[in-house]
C-alpha cells in the first residue's frame, strides 16, 4: 500500500468513526430528551410539578436535528412544548427541571415553568405559551442580526397549529419582504392539540403554502435525526447567504397527549402504535446496528429523590 | 417602524421627513401586520436595539394586544429578569374627529390595566415633545397615547429641553376649592371649565395625570387632600374606566378628607357615533364637567 493510499484509507476510517461518533451523540441527547420527559410524567404524577406540560415524546428528532445544526449565536425561539429544545440547546438539564418544580434555581427563576424556558446566555429566548407569539418576536431578532450584518440568524419553532394563525401569516410576509434571516421550523405532530392538520387547514402542504411568500420551503422526515439535522444546516446556509427567510416542515408525531390534562380521545391507538414504529431514538439506533445504550439517564438511584433535593443545580451523580 | 411612517410621512405627519434623514433602515415602512411589526419591535428591542414603533391609531393596536401583553409586558417577569423589552410604541388615540365607532376608541385605560408596561399621554405640546427620550430611554416597555385631536395644537417646545419627568403628574392650573384630575386630550376642556368656574367664584385645581401607570397618586391624593373635593375626566367609558381607578384610591387613600362623593365625567356607554351632535353628546364637554363640579361644590 502506497503511502497516498494509507493516508486515504486512514481519512476514510476518521471519516466513517467521526460519523459514527457523531450518531452516538444524536443518539444520546434524543435518549436523554426521552428519559427527561418520562422523570416529569413521574413528578408530574406525584403532584411536584404542576401547571400545563407539553411533553414532547416522539418528536426529539426535532429538537436534537434542529438545534445542533445551528450555532451558539444564533437566536431560538420556541413554542411551549420545549423541554427537548431547551436540552438540545444546552440549558442544564437541573435548571429545566428546578423551573418546573417552580424554583428560583429554575432557568427563569421559577416565574415561567414548563411553558417560559429562557436562557438569554445561550440566546434561547422562550418558551411562548400563545400559539404563533413568538413568531414576530423571532423575526424582530432577525431584524436587529440583519441590521447589525453579524450574520447570526433567529430560528422559530412553532407547531401546525400556529401556521393557522395570522401572526404566522404576517410574520412569514414580513420576513420575506425585508429579506430577514430568519429560519422558520414547523414542528408538524398532525394536531393542533386535539384538531387533526385535515380538519384545521384547507391544505395540509404546509411547505407548498409557506414557499408562496417567496422564501425556500421544504418537508422533511420530522422522526428522522439524520435528515432534520441535514435540513437544517442546509437551511440554514440559505438563510445565511442573506436572500431572507426558509421554512422547514419537519413531519413528526408526539406519542403521549398534548399535555397532562388532555384525556387524548382524538386519536386512534392503531395510529399512535402505527407511528411508535418509527420512534425516532430506534430508528437512529436501527441504522447504527446498535441498540440504544445510553445508559438511564437520569442515573436510577431514584430519580424523584435527585428532583426533590435541595440544590437543584447540583450535578445528578451515581 | 409602523405603517405610512417612511415615504408618506407618518398618517398624522408625525414622520414626516425622518425618512430622508435617518434612511430607510432606520425609518420602515411596514405591512398592514399590527401583530408581525410590533412582535418585531419587541425582538428587535431584546436584541439591544431601540425601536420605536407606531400603531396609526388605537383601534389597530388591538390586532397587536397579544405582542404588547403577552410578550412585552410580560418578558422581562416570565424570563426571570432576563428578556428586557427597551420598546416605544406610539399610538393615536380619542375621538372628537367624526371618525365613527371604529375609530374613535380611548383604551388607554385599558392599557394602564397592564404591569409591565409604562403608560404615557402627553396633553401639552411640551410633554410631546419631551416624553419620547425618557420613553426610549426606559428599558421597560412605554405606549404613548397621543390624542388625534392635539396634533394641531402650536407651541415651541425648547428643542434641547431636559426630559420630561414620567413619573409624575402635573398640577396645569392650582386651586383649592375642587381637583380636577384629567389627562391627554381632556386636558383643554378641563382648564376651559376651570376658567369659567373661576369666573363664578370657584377656584379649581387641575390635575393632569401625563402617566396613567404607573399612576402618580401622590400629586392626586395631595391635590384632593388640600381641596376636599375631585371630579375625574376622562373620554373612556365609564364601566372600569381609568376614572374609576382615581376616584377607587381617592376612596382608599383619601376618604376623611372628601367634603362630597367623588364624580367622574366620561364616555357615554355607546359606540361613539358619527353625526357630530351625537358624538358631542356622547363625549366629555365643558357643560358636563361644570355640572360634576357643582354637584360636588354642592
Amino acid at each position: 500500500m502506497t503511502a497516498r493510499k494509507r493516508a486515504h484509507a486512514r481519512r476514510s476510517a476518521d471519516r466513517a468513526g467521526g460519523r459514527a461518533a457523531h450518531r452516538q451523540e444524536l443518539l444520546r441527547d434524543m435518549v436523554r430528551i426521552r428519559r427527561f420527559e418520562e422523570l416529569c410524567v413521574e413528578l408530574y404524577s406525584a403532584g411536584e410539578i404542576r401547571g400545563f406540560v407539553h411533553l414532547c415524546i416522539g418528536e426529539e428528532a426535532v429538537s436534537v436535528g434542529v438545534l445542533r445544526a445551528l450555532t451558539q449565536d444564533d437566536a431560538v425561539v420556541t413554542t411551549y412544548r420545549e423541554h427537548g429544545h431547551a436540552l438540545a440547546r444546552g440549558i442544564p438539564a437541573e435548571t429545566v427541571l428546578a423551573e418546573m418544580l417552580g424554583r428560583i434555581t429554575g432557568c427563569s427563576r421559577g416565574r415561567g415553568g414548563s411553558m417560559h424556558l429562557f436562557d438569554t446566555g445561550r440566546r434561547f429566548y422562550g418558551g411562548h405559551g400563545i400559539v404563533a407569539g413568538g413568531l414576530p418576536v423571532a423575526a424582530g431578532l432577525a431584524l436587529a442580526d440583519n441590521l447589525r450584518d453579524d450574520g447570526h440568524l433567529a430560528c422559530c419553532l412553532f407547531g401546525d397549529g400556529a401556521f393557522a394563525e395570522g401572526e404566522f401569516h404576517e410574520t412569514a410576509n414580513l420576513a420575506a419582504l425585508w429579506e430577514l434571516p430568519l429560519l422558520l421550523v414547523c414542528e408538524n405532530n398532525l394536531y393542533a392539540m386535539g384538531t387533526p392538520l385535515a380538519r384545521e387547514h384547507a391544505q395540509i402542504d404546509l411547505a407548498a403554502r409557506a414557499a408562496s411568500y417567496g422564501m425556500v420551503a421544504w418537508a422533511v422526515d420530522g422522526m428522522d435525526v439524520l435528515a432534520v439535522e441535514r435540513a437544517t444546516r442546509r437551511a440554514a446556509e440559505i438563510v445565511r447567504e442573506g436572500h431572507g427567510p426558509c421554512f422547514l416542515e419537519l413531519r413528526t408525531y408526539r406519542f403521549r397527549a398534548h399535555s397532562m390534562y388532555d384525556p387524548d380521545l382524538y386519536r386512534d391507538k392503531a395510529e399512535v402504535e402505527r407511528w411508535r414504529h418509527r420512534d425516532p431514538i430506534t430508528t437512529l439506533a436501527r441504522r447504527m446496528h446498535a441498540r440504544p445504550c445510553a445508559r438511564r439517564w437520569p442515573p436510577t438511584t431514584g430519580s424523584s429523590s435527585w428532583a426533590r433535593t435541595s440544590d437543584a443545580t447540583a450535578a445528578p451523580s451515581g | 417602524m409602523g405603517e405610512d411612517v417612511g415615504r408618506y410621512g407618518g398618517a398624522f405627519g408625525v414622520s414626516l421627513g425622518l425618512l430622508d434623514e435617518f434612511g430607510p433602515d432606520r425609518v420602515r415602512d411596514t405591512p398592514l401586520s399590527e401583530s408581525a411589526f410590533v412582535g418585531a419591535g419587541i425582538g428587535a428591542a431584546i436584541a439591544g436595539m431601540r425601536p420605536i414603533v407606531e400603531i396609526m391609531t388605537v383601534n389597530f393596536s388591538l390586532l397587536a394586544l397579544d405582542q404588547i401583553l403577552n410578550n412585552a409586558a410580560t418578558l422581562l417577569h416570565m424570563s426571570g429578569g432576563q428578556v428586557a423589552v427597551p420598546l416605544v410604541i406610539r399610538m393615536t388615540t380619542g375621538a372628537g374627529r367624526q371618525l365613527a365607532a371604529q375609530h374613535s376608541h380611548s383604551l388607554e385605560g385599558w392599557y394602564a390595566h397592564i404591569p409591565g408596561i409604562r403608560v404615557l399621554a402627553p396633553a401639552t405640546v411640551a410633554d410631546a415633545r419631551h416624553m419620547l427620550a425618557p420613553a426610549l430611554a426606559d428599558p421597560d416597555p412605554v405606549v404613548i397615547f397621543e390624542h388625534g385631536s392635539l396634533y394641531n395644537a402650536s407651541g415651541s417646545p425648547e428643542p434641547d429641553g431636559a426630559p420630561a419627568d414620567l413619573d409624575s403628574a402635573a398640577v396645569r392650573r392650582s386651586g383649592t376649592a375642587v381637583s380636577l384630575i384629567t389627562y391627554g386630550g381632556s386636558l383643554g376642556k378641563v382648564l376651559e371649565a376651570a376658567e369659567r368656574l373661576a369666573a363664578d367664584g370657584i377656584d379649581a385645581e387641575v390635575v393632569d395625570l401625563r402617566t396613567l401607570r404607573p399612576l402618580d397618586d401622590d400629586t392626586v391624593i395631595g391635590s384632593v387632600r388640600r381641596t376636599h373635593r375631585a371630579v375625574v375626566a376622562d373620554e373612556g367609558w365609564r364601566t372600569g374606566g381609568i376614572s374609576a381607578e382615581i376616584a377607587a384610591r381617592i376612596a382608599e387613600q383619601a376618604f376623611y378628607d372628601l367634603d362630597a362623593p367623588v364624580e367622574r365625567v366620561c364616555a357615554a356607554e355607546v359606540p361613539v357615533p358619527y353625526a357630530h351632535q351625537l358624538e358631542e353628546a356622547a363625549l366629555p364637554q365643558v357643560a358636563g364637567i361644570l355640572a360634576a363640579v357643582r354637584r360636588a361644590v354642592g
